[in-house]
């Protein structure tokens, strides 16, 4: 067992009384990584001197006593789309290559705070853009449960990181599903907060009316101890919503009794695949067990949400990503003829092709002529999935149904196929339309994959969310499960 | 929805891309089935149904208009790829 296994209050009481120290898990985090990142892949960059001063720092502390913050010497990788002052954040892209960040993003200034310590960088598809991380200009990432699969993606690098027991926790974004589709391949728990309760100040935009960063753990206690560190009102964000945060920790009762769970007929009928229906609907008779009861329910406009999302996430992002013209940051052509010449040398060189065909698609949505059509059109299902949500949770506390429609599916295998690869997204990209919370929390295994469970919370409620999951997990056990990587 | 090379060459051109002739091929192929799949869409009315920008409750959030300090101009020109006199550097806009 690895001492990450330790569950986050036993690893404090072992700071605490001396048996362990910072240094040693930090230690221990980079000798993981030297063992098992050659073949995952999942850091673009380690962050060997600052953890190593951080934890020297930290051990200085834990000596003389003091007040300890929430994650307190946890290893953390942090996805590299969230800029790091003084070490390289490359989104995954050529672009940013050589990126040094002048600031740290809003939730890195809140993981200081609560004294975790920074491992490194996880890699990404290419500005988040993508579901097998096989879009990163790195190197594609590999899937620890079997290598010759893919992790998920975007966060890809955040989800194997902590599968293969590298860092203690990371965090990811989650755009259409970035967050919980990783960790639904992965088998570790995944958590999308509610748009707006995690600030974005530092985030790379890709999609803003989507994005959001959050917590990808080993359990669901710790995506509680993470999301409390990291939630709040911004004002450098001015999408972040000013609310209170509750103790996302004493929500985790074990209690689910009485609990009105909708399971929308969308998310296990065509295309989803029969072991992962299986799976969800033992889930469902789990917490049946546990005193909740659940009902089919349907959320009509779910066949439309990819169609809808890839209008809108491809347009702001072709707007987001106008920033990147040779200027001011990354790549810069030699020898520009002119100025129109250095934007489009610049970004023609520095982009991949999944970025450039999004940013193609979004230009084209958002050109004269085409706007309503596709760009108005989009916004207005959008309303219709929306209300969806808003009608099923006046009669249900949450929604409950599989992450993705298929375990991890091998490298390569969907390289050519836009659309297809799109698809897997399915399940994941009405809840990021609509905004609302909703976790990937591992619900068994199927030919020894993992199958993620998502449960859908209303906007803010991302404590309900947590204390379904925690409660599943504790009945089940399957939050040890861990893939047999050497 | 057919798209054409002529129409990826326009968009292209919007986007500030260069393309290739293999990339204008190859995404004209794969921008037309996306675009076949999105017309999906219009399946549904959506006669007087709002458009959603995004999800909150939230409009022109304003903040005091009261001074800040500015980045240090060596920490906002460290990543430029190249500068002069503390500027980023371009090519002359205007021949």
């Amino acid at each position: 067992m690895s001492v990450f296994d330790l569950r986050l209050s036993e690893l404090h009481n072992r700071l605490q009384n001396k048996e362990l120290s910072v240094t040693e898990l930090v230690e221990h985090s980079f000798r993981r990584i030297a063992d098992t990142d050659e073949e995952i892949g999942a850091f673009l960059t380690l962050n060997e001197e600052g953890a190593r001063r951080d934890a020297t720092r930290l051990d200085e502390q834990l000596a003389s006593g003091g007040e300890r913050g929430l994650l307190f010497g946890l290893p953390a990788g942090i996805k590299d789309n969230i800029v790091t002052e003084g070490l390289r954040t490359t989104c995954g892209s050529k672009f940013l290559e050589n990126h040094d960040p002048i600031y740290d993003a809003a939730v890195v200034s809140k993981l200081r705070s609560a004294q975790s310590v920074t491992i490194g960088k996880l890699n990404m598809d290419e500005f988040a853009m993508g579901g097998s991380n096989e879009n990163s200009a790195y190197r594609a990432v590999r899937n620890p449960w079997d290598p010759e699969r893919v992790p998920g993606g975007s966060s890809g690098g955040s989800a194997a990181s902590v599968a293969a027991g590298q860092v203690y926790f990371s965090l990811g974004s989650d755009t259409g599903g970035s967050i919980r589709q990783p960790a639904s391949y992965c088998g570790v728990v995944g958590l999308k907060p509610t748009y707006g309760l995690v600030s974005r100040f530092g985030l790379v935009a890709f999609a803003s009316s989507l994005d959001q960063i959050g917590p990808i753990t080993k359990n669901v206690e710790d995506s509680a101890f993470v999301l409390q560190a990291i939630a709040g009102h911004d004002d450098r964000d001015s999408t972040s919503a000013n609310v209170s945060i509750p103790d996302y920790l004493s929500a985790l009762t074990g209690d689910v009794n009485g609990l009105r769970i909708g399971v929308p007929k969308e998310y296990l009928g065509q295309g989803i695949a029969p072991q992962v229906k299986e799976s969800v609907l033992e889930a469902l008779k789990t917490f049946e067990k546990l005193g909740a009861t659940w009902e089919e329910i349907s959320l009509p406009h779910t066949e439309y949400a990819v169609a809808t999302y890839y209008l809108l996430a491809s347009s702001e992002a072709s707007s987001n990503l106008a920033r990147f013209d040779g200027v001011r940051y990354g790549v810069r052509a030699n020898d520009p003829a002119n100025l129109l010449d250095l934007y489009r040398r610049s970004r023609s060189e520095g982009f991949g092709p999944e970025v450039k065909r999004r940013i193609m698609l979004g230009t084209y949505a958002l050109s004269s002529g085409y706007y309503d059509a596709y760009y108005k059109k989009a916004q207005q299902v959008r309303t219709l999935i929306k209300r969806d949500f808003d009608e099923a949770f006046g009669k249900y506390d949450l929604i409950v149904g599989p992450t993705a429609p298929t375990t991890a599916f091998k490298l390569g295998e969907q390289v050519g196929d836009p659309l297809t690869m799109y698809l897997n997204d399915i399940l994941t990209i009405p809840v990021s339309l609509a905004g609302v919370p909703a976790i990937s929390i591992p619900c068994g295994l199927a030919e020894g994959l993992p199958v993620g469970l998502q449960i859908i919370g209303k906007p803010f409620d991302e404590a309900t969310v947590l204390r379904a999951a925690h409660a599943f997990e504790s009945q089940t056990g399957f939050g040890s499960l861990r893939p047999a990587l050497s | 929805m057919s798209i054409t090379i002529k129409d990826v060459e326009h968009v292209a051109n919007l986007a500030r891309l260069d393309l290739s002739d293999a990339e204008k091929e190859q995404f004209a192929g794969q921008l037309s089935a996306i675009l076949k799949y999105a017309e999906k869409l219009n399946e549904l009315n959506t006669d007087g149904i709002e458009p959603t920008s995004h999800v909150l409750p939230l409009a022109n959030v304003m903040r005091d208009d009261a001074v800040k300090p500015s980045w240090p101009i060596e920490k906002a020109l460290r990543n430029a790829p190249e500068q002069e006199d503390d500027q980023f550097k371009v090519p002359a806009v205007l021949e």
